[in-house]
């Protein structure tokens, strides 16, 4: 794969951006903010950091795998995939309508190439990441396996089953991101159910524990690249990513509050003067 | 009535361990995980064969079955083992969501089901797992009834793609099938020809509806007996050949009569052949701490129960 510039990168994932508000306008549903914030780590990894090809196999053997398991933010996954080359761009028209591929959350059910896994009611995608990474070294193969949650979604309890289990099985060929927004549905995690300090929580599990700005492209594919050259050493691998919700759409930042809210016409008009278009729109 | 005898006694699980082993010499692909409690599903052959294949989880079945879906997409096909509670109820939503809705191609092995699982009392005797499992979309699910039945049926599981739901328990009861038998998934066994009553079984209760049948015979009573180790997908077709010529049926199970093999036949008579039917299952309750015996006793589940079902049923297909 040819290496792309930081600033290549950045234009993609401005065009994501504009594809996922068109995405959730066009639907008048779907979950914006949380897919604003993570529209740099997505377009880091799937055009600069992940080696896999676009001829989508399920079992993805010699290829690095990613999985989502905050399934709301669909959008960014969609329009990444769609820009890789899995689909044609034309199909992030039928989000969420009615016979879409493209389903409110993202599932294997329609075929949707890139897609591995149901994900949606949170907390199950780690476990199916260390699945993913355990068969890998049962095939020898030595490819990487990433997997992404939200920070809400940490309270789930089945996460903390599977943050326990392996670092013990020294799952050494998994790198997990966590997209810390510190925003969940009713509100800020603080106040809803406070995470207290995630870096200490993973290492005393375990971890190897680096940090990124989520949001600047320079420093979230150094992030990971440095993660990838921390593979192999026994233990998994935690990207503690801040974002910022809603990242890139001024009137979306820093709020909770367009977490699942779609814009109207006249927010979209806004949003799009913001983002302008790099690639082809849909 | 068909003469059926038993040399030993075995348990259904020890089934299990037996074929886990097979279906891992066959296929190497094959792996297997358990939640803490391997020599209580009989996994130990299979680990000590093959180490690098067996991944102790933990008490911590959500991640089971996660990790279960995950190993799929290198190919593996995982059985998991926990006891039938913790490996249905207990993780309702990861089967729903990474297994079943993702078409995953997990093998989902429950022990200790139903009241027979005995002293451990109610919070592990569960009697609804059939109805959770049989209403997941394309979740095949299977209940043998001896030692060589589960052992042939964990066999054809390991070469049938997508999710199965293989349940069976702690018990030693009767071993009297085949050893050699072959498995077909979704093939009822015709035990006993008969044209008086249809009485369909599953799991632990096809030995009692033998005994029942052999009363029946002296009663003068030609009871067919139907082993449905399948309950989904149902042999349907098995099923109407058989209430077509006897005009009724019991329905027989270690499980809520909610939910359960049951419901299923009455499913399939109300649109196809409507038929008297009678419900030898759990009435709608919890178990208790109790040997296995004065379990199946007091919840209604003896041959005793079969037998008056069968005579109920026989009436009312009269009347």
């Amino acid at each position: 794969m040819k290496h792309k510039s930081i600033n290549e990168l950045e234009d993609i994932a401005t065009q994501v951006r504009r594809d996922i508000v068109r995405m959730v306008h066009a639907c008048q549903s779907g979950h914006p903010g949380g897919s604003l914030g993570c529209a740099d780590f997505f377009t880091a990894l799937y055009f600069e950091v992940m080696n896999h090809g676009t001829d989508f196999t399920m079992d993805g053997k010699g290829e690095d795998l990613f999985f989502l398991s905050n399934g709301h933010i669909s959008p960014v996954f969609y329009s990444v995939l769609a820009r890789s080359g899995y689909f044609d761009i034309s199909e992030l028209a039928t989000f969420r309508k009615l016979n879409s591929r493209l389903q409110g959350h993202p599932t294997t059910h329609e075929g949707l190439p890139g897609i591995r896994i149901a994900s949606g009611s949170l907390g199950q995608g780690m476990s199916v990441a260390i699945g993913a990474a355990q068969a890998k070294k049962l095939n020898k193969d030595h490819s990487t396996v990433y997997v992404l949650l939200g920070d809400g979604e940490l309270q789930e309890g089945q996460n903390w089953e599977a943050i326990m289990y392996a670092p013990h099985n020294k799952v050494d060929n998994l790198i997990a991101s966590i997209d810390y927004n510190g925003q969940q549905i009713d509100g800020p995690t603080e106040k809803v159910l406070s995470l207290e300090n995630l870096q200490a929580k993973f290492e005393a599990f375990g971890w190897h524990v680096i940090s990124s700005d989520g949001n600047d492209m320079d420093s979230i594919v150094k992030a990971l690249h440095y993660a990838k050259s921390l593979t192999g050493k026994g233990k998994p691998i935690l990207n503690l990513m801040s974002t910022q919700m809603g990242a890139g759409v001024d009137f979306m930042m820093g709020s909770h509050k367009w977490h699942g809210v779609a814009p109207n016409d006249e927010q979209l008009a806004t949003a799009l003067a913001q983002l302008p278009s790099t690639l082809k729109d849909y | 009535m068909k003469k059926y005898t038993y040399t030993e006694k075995k348990d259904t699980r020890s089934g299990f361990g037996a074929g886990l082993l097979e279906a891992g010499k066959k296929n190497p692909e094959v792996v297997a995980l358990c939640a803490d409690l391997v020599g209580s599903l009989k996994m130990d052959a299979f680990i000590a064969a093959f180490p690098e294949r067996f991944f102790q989880i933990g008490i911590a079945e959500a991640n089971m079955i996660g990790i279960a879906a995950g190993l799929t997409i290198g190919g593996k096909v995982p059985f998991t083992g926990t006891f039938a509670n913790f490996s249905t109820g207990r993780v309702y939503d990861q089967i729903r969501q990474s297994v079943a809705y993702s078409d995953k191609n997990v093998k989902i092995c429950a022990s200790h089901a139903g009241l027979t699982l005995g002293e451990d009392g109610a919070t592990h005797q569960i009697l609804e797992d059939i109805g959770l499992m049989k209403m997941l979309p394309g979740m095949t699910v299977i209940n043998p009834c001896d030692y060589n039945q589960t052992k042939a049926a964990t066999i054809a599981i390991a070469e049938h793609h997508g999710p199965v739901y293989l349940r069976f328990g702690r018990p030693v009861i009767p071993v009297f099938t085949d050893p050699d038998q072959k498995f077909e998934i979704g093939k009822a066994w015709m035990v006993n020809e008969g044209t008086d009553v249809t009485i369909i079984a599953t799991g632990h209760m096809v030995w009692k509806a033998i005994e029942a049948g052999e009363k029946l015979a002296e009663m003068g009573i030609d009871a067919e007996i139907i082993n449905i180790h399948t309950i989904k997908p149902l042999d349907e077709e098995a099923i109407q050949k058989s209430v077509k010529k006897t005009g009724c049926v019991v329905t027989c199970e270690e499980h809520n009569k909610f939910g359960g093999l049951g419901e299923s036949v009455a499913r399939l008579l109300s649109t196809e052949l409507p038929t008297p039917q009678e419900f030898v299952a759990v009435n709608d309750s919890f178990g208790e701490s109790g040997t296995p015996d004065q379990l199946m006793t007091k919840y209604g589940l003896d041959s005793i129960n079969i037998i008056e079902a069968a005579q109920k049923v026989i009436k009312r297909a009269k009347s």
